[in-house]
């Protein structure tokens, strides 16, 4: 590559490239002005050193119009490059709606990883190549970070919460994993690696192994073991709601709010029932706290989107 | 008539023969445990922030040491753990907050604004004690078993999950917190109240200024801090939920918290040594400052916009987006008084006549050094940037650019201008040189390795790491081998020069300011009669320097 004399990493993602051009070009600004101011302080180091022959007649003391002159170039400047980045950021923000589900349980100090299809991995993440991935996290116990650098990306794995995190893998290769937010004794050992790899490898390797039951499933067991369908099925006795379509759809609540019945609705709607609760129904249900793992959690919600 | 006041500093030989100044004026412990004197509540907080430094340093040198090969063969996980954490600790809150303001603000205010004190001396002496139990509580901690959270303590790790004293961690932080505000207040209230008669605002030494804003970060900031702090012991010892979510608390929420108060506190670090660099150019470059007006209040400029980026911190962390971009904005911002005070120290240098003493050779390190701090601060308020290199070594190189480059060079070089005055003896000119450019290159050997690594993407605060990155990480460990050896120089050539220093006169440099108008080291009470003040600030040209 053109610029392959530079200390850049691996780019193995389409945010990589964009990033690596900003980072570039910054890069190019700061040595600019570095080189700038260095260079004027050079020549007066040298020129007005205390003994040299130098004109220092009509020195100035100060000048309006310098001051306004090197205020508002830097002010345009950091006002360009904050729009930049900005538009780069929001581009990498958002995930693309066809993008394939991953999820991904942080805790002390592994990465526990299933498929859509129920695979399961520790410490590795497989993907194909040219797909955008979609991970949606949380943790088990502190706040971890997963970090890919050869994607440039790196997400917060916050316990209590849903965070997500998205790429499209250009180039078939094994990268690192790490854990980039301190989390106790092994944080530098909380790590691991990415494996891209061709669309047709990576369906080889789903059909590998011993593929457990698909995560939806396994929501589908959980819904009827931990007594859910006893209630939210349309045969129940008791006055719950039906959730089939629930997903994705608006809420309105019984204080008058209505919120969209994201990933996180579902999860506070299992483990805090009493936080919100869907207008017209009586708060009776009881919590799921402690009696579903964070995996178990992702696996009746997938199973919960499913419901048509 | 006044100017000749300003110019002749006639009185101060009287009093340098008669030998009787501040350090003479009782020998015994007590007079020292239990003085009233800026000046020497000023060199109570050198002997001890300097301990705290070699503290801090020696922690330091076990993380590099630990760091030349990839695997963890010197320390265990929890040791490493516990050796960044009170390195982080140690510095920020017992050497960089205090250093400057602690040391020199103490010992310079009352002199550069002729008072013969500050307005609170009781308080400031209450100051150096609460100081010194915080950190004896923080030492306490280290000697008997340490605290492995880093400094910035992030919970639920800290206050549920960690096994070490991180309690009594944050109660020593949190009782030091009262040593800056007590501080931070005793500076605003003197600089408003016992300014010489004619030492208007626009006449005040830069350092003035620069001290000024320090001053309304920590009283309006560090408040924050101990609150956060307090919260997270409480959580931990009474398992009262606030941060942690297994308790319904949010683990973010202490980010935010800890970061209202921790960045603005970069700018507690940063600010005063710009206000030592604007004095230090001004005198040995013989000019009055460029664009004063335009530099005092680029100080309040960041003490201000310094309040409204802590979210710049929380990119990776599920921050709303566009809150993200408002943070992410308002950190551009300050890339702009930011440039002004460089632009302008730089064209203080046209016409000038500038000497090389040790003291500008630490300011143009700091110049360089800033510059590159300040501008990488460019990558880190740029989101997209920041997702890939936040909490790795290009964040770690970054802030020890603008702490170490920027805070300890400031404070280094302020130490050796201020020494014949402190102490009334001079350094050794050649030894001092030697070891300001020694720094400069260990400084730059050990952290600019730090922005490629980081970029490559190796975490920050891995005990152990990724092959590729050994070349780099070595080094950095060369770099730091140089820069603690530098170091130690100044601390043997500075208590060398006790006793065997030349005798400094009143006014080494030949500077103006009123520090430099009473004796060195100066009496009691500063001034035998309170100067009058009738000339804008760094009126150069001046006299000669008084021949040592």
């Amino acid at each position: 590559m053109l610029l392959s004399f530079l200390p850049i990493p691996d780019q193995a993602s389409t945010q990589a490239v964009s990033v690596d051009t900003l980072f570039l070009v910054f890069t190019a600004l700061v040595v600019f002005f570095t080189v700038l101011v260095c260079v004027v302080l050079i020549i007066f180091s040298i020129k007005y050193t205390r003994g040299t022959k130098a004109d220092r007649s009509n020195p100035l003391d100060g000048s309006l119009k310098l001051e306004i002159m090197w205020s508002v170039i830097p002010l345009f400047l950091a006002i360009g490059a904050f729009g930049w980045a900005s538009h780069v950021y929001f581009e990498m923000v958002h995930p693309p709606a066809d993008a394939m589900e991953i999820h991904v349980v942080g805790r002390q100090w592994m990465w526990k990883i299933q498929h859509p299809t129920g695979q399961r991995e520790i410490n590795e993440l497989h993907v194909p190549v040219g797909r955008p991935v979609k991970l949606t996290m949380t943790s088990q116990d502190v706040i971890h970070s997963f970090f890919i650098p050869a994607f440039r990306v790196k997400q917060d794995v916050v316990p209590g919460t849903y965070s997500q995190l998205w790429f499209e893998a250009t180039k078939p290769g094994t990268y690192h994993l790490f854990c980039a937010e301190y989390c106790g004794t092994e944080h530098s050992r909380m790590i691991g690696s990415v494996v891209v790899m061709e669309p047709q490898a990576y369906e080889e390797w789903l059909q590998s192994g011993t593929t457990s039951e698909s995560m939806v499933a396994a929501g589908e067991r959980l819904f009827r073991d931990k007594g859910c369908s006893g209630c939210h099925a349309g045969t129940s006795s008791v006055r719950a709601p039906i959730l089939n379509g629930v997903y994705g759809g608006p809420v309105p609540l019984d204080d008058g709010s209505v919120v969209t019945a994201d990933d996180m609705y579902m999860r506070d709607s299992i483990l805090l029932p009493k936080k919100q609760v869907a207008a017209g129904f009586k708060p009776i249900m009881p919590t799921y706290q402690g009696q579903l793992s964070e995996e178990e959690l992702f696996q009746l919600i997938a199973y919960i989107k499913t419901l048509k | 008539m006044s100017s000749e006041a300003l110019t002749h500093p006639a009185e101060p030989a009287k009093h340098a023969s008669a030998g009787d100044n501040y350090l003479t004026n009782g020998f015994s412990l007590k007079s020292w445990l239990l003085t009233l004197d800026h000046k020497r509540i000023g060199i109570l907080y050198l002997i001890s922030v300097s301990v705290f430094f070699v503290i801090g340093g020696l922690a330091a040198s076990l993380i590099r040491l630990e760091l030349i090969t990839p695997a963890g063969d010197v320390l265990s996980h929890e040791t490493y753990n516990k050796m960044f954490t009170v390195h982080g600790v140690v510095m920020v809150f017992f050497f960089l907050v205090p250093s400057i303001p602690a040391v020199l603000g103490n010992f310079l205010i009352p002199l550069m604004i002729g008072a013969r004190d500050l307005a609170f001396p009781r308080l400031n002496l209450l100051s150096w004690y609460i100081y010194i139990v915080g950190g004896l509580f923080t030492l306490t901690v280290a000697l008997t078993g340490g605290i492995d959270t880093g400094w910035t303590f992030y919970t639920p790790y800290s206050s549920m999950f960690s096994n070490t004293y991180v309690a009594m961690a944050a109660v020593g932080v949190f009782i030091t917190g009262f040593s800056s505000i007590l501080t931070g207040l005793n500076f605003i209230v003197t600089i408003h109240k016992m300014r010489a008669p004619g030492l208007t605002w626009f006449r005040l030494p830069l350092f003035v200024w620069a001290h000024y804003a320090t001053s309304l970060i920590m009283i309006l900031g560090t408040p924050v801090l101990a609150s956060t702090v307090a919260l997270v012991a409480v959580e931990r010892v009474f398992h009262i939920g606030v941060f942690d979510p297994a308790l319904g608390g949010d683990p973010i929420l202490f980010q935010h918290l800890f970061w209202f108060y921790s960045h603005p506190a970069v700018y507690i670090m940063i600010l005063p040594a710009m206000g030592v660099i604007s004095e230090l150019i001004s005198t040995f470059s013989r000019r009055p400052i460029f664009g004063y007006h335009f530099i005092a209040f680029s100080s309040i400029a960041i003490a201000a916009i310094g309040f409204l980026v802590w979210g710049h911190h929380l990119f990776v962390s599920g921050q709303s987006p566009y809150a993200g971009l408002v943070f992410s904005f308002i950190t551009f911002l300050v890339a702009v008084p930011s440039a002004i005070k460089t632009f302008n120290w730089t064209a203080t240098l046209y016409k000038s006549s500038i000497s090389w003493d040790t003291p500008m050779i630490y300011a143009m390190g700091f110049m360089g050094l800033f510059l590159i701090g300040g501008l990488t601060g460019l990558y880190l308020a740029a989101i997209a940037i920041d997702i890939h290199v936040t909490d790795t070594y290009f964040v770690v190189a970054h802030f020890h650019y603008i702490m170490v480059g920027g805070a300890v060079m400031g404070y280094l070089g302020g130490m050796h201008y201020w020494w014949p005055k402190i102490t009334g003896r001079m350094y050794p000119e050649g030894w001092a040189k030697i070891s300001a450019v020694l720094i400069f290159a260990g400084f730059n050997l050990t952290f600019f390795p730090q922005f490629i690594v980081g970029y490559w993407g190796m975490p920050r605060r891995y005990h152990t790491y990724a092959a590729e990155f050994q070349v780099l990480n070595v080094m950095s460990t060369a770099g730091a081998s140089v820069l603690g050896f530098a170091y130690a120089f100044p601390v043997f050539y500075f208590l060398w020069s006790l006793k065997y220093g030349k005798k400094a006169p009143s006014n080494p440099w030949g500077a103006t300011g009123l520090e430099w108008q009473t004796p060195s080291p100066p009496p009691t009470t500063n001034f035998d009669e309170v100067p009058v003040v009738t000339e804008e600030p760094y009126h150069y040209p001046m006299l000669e320097p008084e021949r040592v």
